[in-house]
């Protein structure tokens, strides 16, 4: 009797403990113009069964980040830092070791499913290799399998699909098709690189609903890498703003869109299309370009094109700290939104006359609505 | 597929008879009178020139007697040698498989080679083997082959007596005496197409390498040989199969020079036996001969590419 709640209660403490911990990581691309850095030191942690939003403008390091956590990257990349998976140190692997994680206990989905998969393969052996590679069940067993996975991935007539290529198939079909690869060994953390970027605005959000049933039902980690805020708003548990190779906000989902602390969060947030927009109001992006990752400013990052700046900006890096009573609500920001030095720095700007767009303080709320 | 295969066969009936035609014009071309040579310039008459003019359709306008000619070559029929009186066809049914056998040896060596080779010099672009294969394909490249299969004799003939330096023995007669005349000879063909297709292998295989499907493959954990060959040759060999199907003509005119050097019984030498006894009929079939396999086997490899690539299969191309 006590044997058995002995075991329960270290099975619920294995439940809750993290299943992905990154330290520092840090990703830099030796080039002949010098060294990019593409991430700069991230750190996040997820637990087994929940879902992390990144989200960033294209550029942020997101998919670099993405696959720096897998090590799926060139072979001349500097990386540092620690990747924690299942309590094993992924960045200390070898690459035998590490190809038993890719596809068995990571999985991956890119963003274009009219790439990613191989146009002159037939759908069937794509799905079916890993299976067969990882598993070690035989060909009958893999297929058997493939078809489950079809079906669970909502293509209808999998029997027939197994035998057509890529090509065959709608741009939504084949994305199904390659989260069904991705979760063809079962893993326990799916990446999901911007999955539906490049699809048709009709089939992104079937898509974004099927990743959510199966991390749910699977009880898989997921990080869904995206652009775009309303992509994640509803859809993880939790969300890091990416900037410029760091991260510049964190928080539990609702926690953000609730008290934004950071100017770049609140410019992403006006970058959402949303449904009480008129279909002719134009969708605010946010001015100017993010920095050179060769030549990276002294301040904040997001200095140059901030509405909030000050000269301390310019002059400091602000550290990525909690919310005095909100530990899990982290910003990187000296005039934060929404707090009386943030107010006064965006009110001094203003008076300057140095905005001329203004950040709309209503465009938060709707995203939750 | 058919069909795409089918509506091709106009343009290669075309191309053929481009081909014939300029083979046949190959004989008014060339100076000299062909009556002269079949007859030899001694103790001649102009009656027997114009008697064997006559006999050989040398009078009759020139569509009329390529229209004999063209109608004979389709039905087989290229004439007789002019110094021998054997059929020409005969004689390159004669010669044909001594060609066939070391342009087939050469070229499946060539592409057993280079399929590794191009695929791993390309996996790892710029590394140590990269970097050796580039500088032996260069030295090969610079080498004539007339000169390597002279080095060749040298070394596994002269030097260390383990090939037979030249002559030729019949598969039916003894198939490893076969294989051992054949070896040198489709070496020193094959060589030199390993270093060309090399090139062309590595450089696409490159590109594949850099496709999204190639790192997806990869995050499935695939091992480096299934993600090379499984999923990067196929898409990787359209640049190859054309350069291979060029280079039927390159392993014909190295089979003239080859088959010299090995004096080996093959169509090239019986080529360049035939043009320097100016035994007009017989060239101009080889010649014709030779051609027409040239545009046919252009053509099949063109429809192998609907093989490689499903896209095209599907009419969406
Ligand atoms: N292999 C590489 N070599 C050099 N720079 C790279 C490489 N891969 C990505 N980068 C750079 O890293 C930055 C982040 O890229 P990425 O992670 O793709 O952005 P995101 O996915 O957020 O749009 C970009 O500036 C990109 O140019
Ligand atoms: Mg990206």
């Amino acid at each position: 009797m006590s044997e058995s709640l002995l075991e329960r209660s270290s099975a619920r403490s294995s439940e809750h403990e993290q299943l992905l911990q990154v330290q520092d990581l840090k990703t830099y691309f030796p080039t002949p113009r010098g060294l990019v850095k593409a991430v700069d030191g991230v750190s996040f942690e997820l637990e087994r069964g929940k879902t992390l939003g990144i989200v960033g403008e294209s550029g942020s390091g997101k998919s670099v980040l993405s696959r720096s956590i897998m090590r799926l990257l060139p072979r001349k990349t500097e990386l540092h830092g620690q990747v924690m998976f299942d309590g094993r140190d992924l960045t200390n692997m070898k690459q035998a070791e590490l190809r038993d994680v890719w596809g068995a206990e990571i999985a991956m989905v890119f963003q274009d499913p009219m790439t990613s998969l191989n146009p002159v393969m037939r759908i069937g052996p794509q799905i079916t290799e890993s299976i067969r590679h990882h598993l070690g069940v035989n060909k009958a067993e893999a297929r058997e399998t493939a078809i489950a996975l079809l079906t669970s991935v909502g293509i209808p007539e999998p029997i027939r699909r197994l035998k057509e290529y890529p090509h065959q198939l709608s741009g939504g079909m084949r994305q199904r098709v390659t989260i069904a690869i991705a979760l063809a060994c079962g893993p326990r953390l799916l990446i999901a690189d911007e999955p539906t970027t490049a699809l048709d605005v009709t089939v992104q959000a079937q898509i974004l609903d099927l990743l959510k049933v199966q991390q749910s039902e699977r009880f898989m980690g997921m990080i869904l890498v995206t652009h775009d805020l309303g992509v994640v708003a509803g859809r993880t548990d939790d969300i890091a703003v990416m900037y410029a190779g760091k991260i510049v906000e964190q928080a539990p989902t609702d926690e953000l869109f609730a008290d934004v602390k950071m100017p770049y969060t609140e410019a992403l947030l006006q970058s959402i299309p949303r449904l009480s927009n008129h279909s002719h109001t134009r969708l605010q992006s946010i001015k100017g370009r993010p920095p050179d990752l060769v030549n990276l400013p002294k301040g904040c990052r997001f200095a140059a094109r901030c509405p909030y700046v000050q000269d301390k900006c310019l002059a400091e890096e602000p550290p990525l700290i909690p919310i005095t009573g909100k530990p899990d609500h982290l910003y990187r920001c000296w005039f934060p939104v929404g707090t009386a030095a943030g107010e006064a720095a965006l009110e001094s700007n203003r008076a300057a006359g140095k905005i001329d767009h203004e950040i709309d303080p209503a465009a938060a709320g709707e995203i939750i609505a | 597929m058919a069909r795409q295969i089918l509506g091709r066969i106009p343009q290669l009936i075309l191309t053929l008879l481009a081909v014939s035609f300029l083979t046949f014009m190959l004989l008014s071309l060339i100076p000299g009178d062909p009556v002269l040579s079949i007859l030899g310039t001694d103790n001649i008459t102009e009656e027997m020139i114009q008697q064997k003019r006559e006999e050989l359709g040398l009078n009759d306008p020139l569509p009329v007697r390529y229209a004999s000619w063209l109608g004979d070559a389709v039905r087989g029929d290229f004439g007789r040698s002019q110094r021998t009186q054997q059929p020409v066809m005969d004689a390159i049914k004669e010669r044909l498989p001594v060609t066939v056998e070391i342009g087939l040896l050469a070229l499946t060596g060539a592409l057993l080679i280079t399929i590794p080779l191009g695929s791993y010099t390309a996996f790892r672009a710029n590394g140590i083997a990269d970097r050796v294969t580039t500088t032996v394909s260069f030295a090969l490249r610079s080498v004539p082959g007339f000169v390597l299969a002279l080095l060749m004799i040298y070394i596994f003939a002269v030097w260390l007596r383990l090939l037979p330096a030249t002559g030729w023995t019949r598969l039916t007669v003894d198939p490893v005496r076969n294989l051992r005349s054949a070896l040198m000879p489709a070496l020193v063909l094959g060589l030199a197409e390993v270093t060309a297709y090399t090139r062309v292998l590595r450089s696409d295989m490159i590109a594949t390498l850099q496709q999204d499907f190639i790192i997806m493959a990869k995050a499935k954990g695939l091992p480096n040989w299934r993600i090379l060959f499984k999923h990067a040759l196929r898409p990787s060999m359209f640049s190859l199969m054309t350069v291979v199907g060029l280079n039927i003509a390159a392993l014909v005119g190295g089979a003239l020079i080859v088959e010299t050097i090995f004096a080996l019984p093959g169509i090239g030498r019986l080529l360049v036996d035939s043009i320097y006894q100016r035994d007009l009929v017989m060239v101009q079939g080889v010649v014709l001969f030779i051609a027409s396999s040239y545009v046919i086997v252009n053509f099949l490899v063109d429809t192998l590419y609907t093989v490689l690539d499903p896209r095209i299969r599907h009419g969406r191309a």
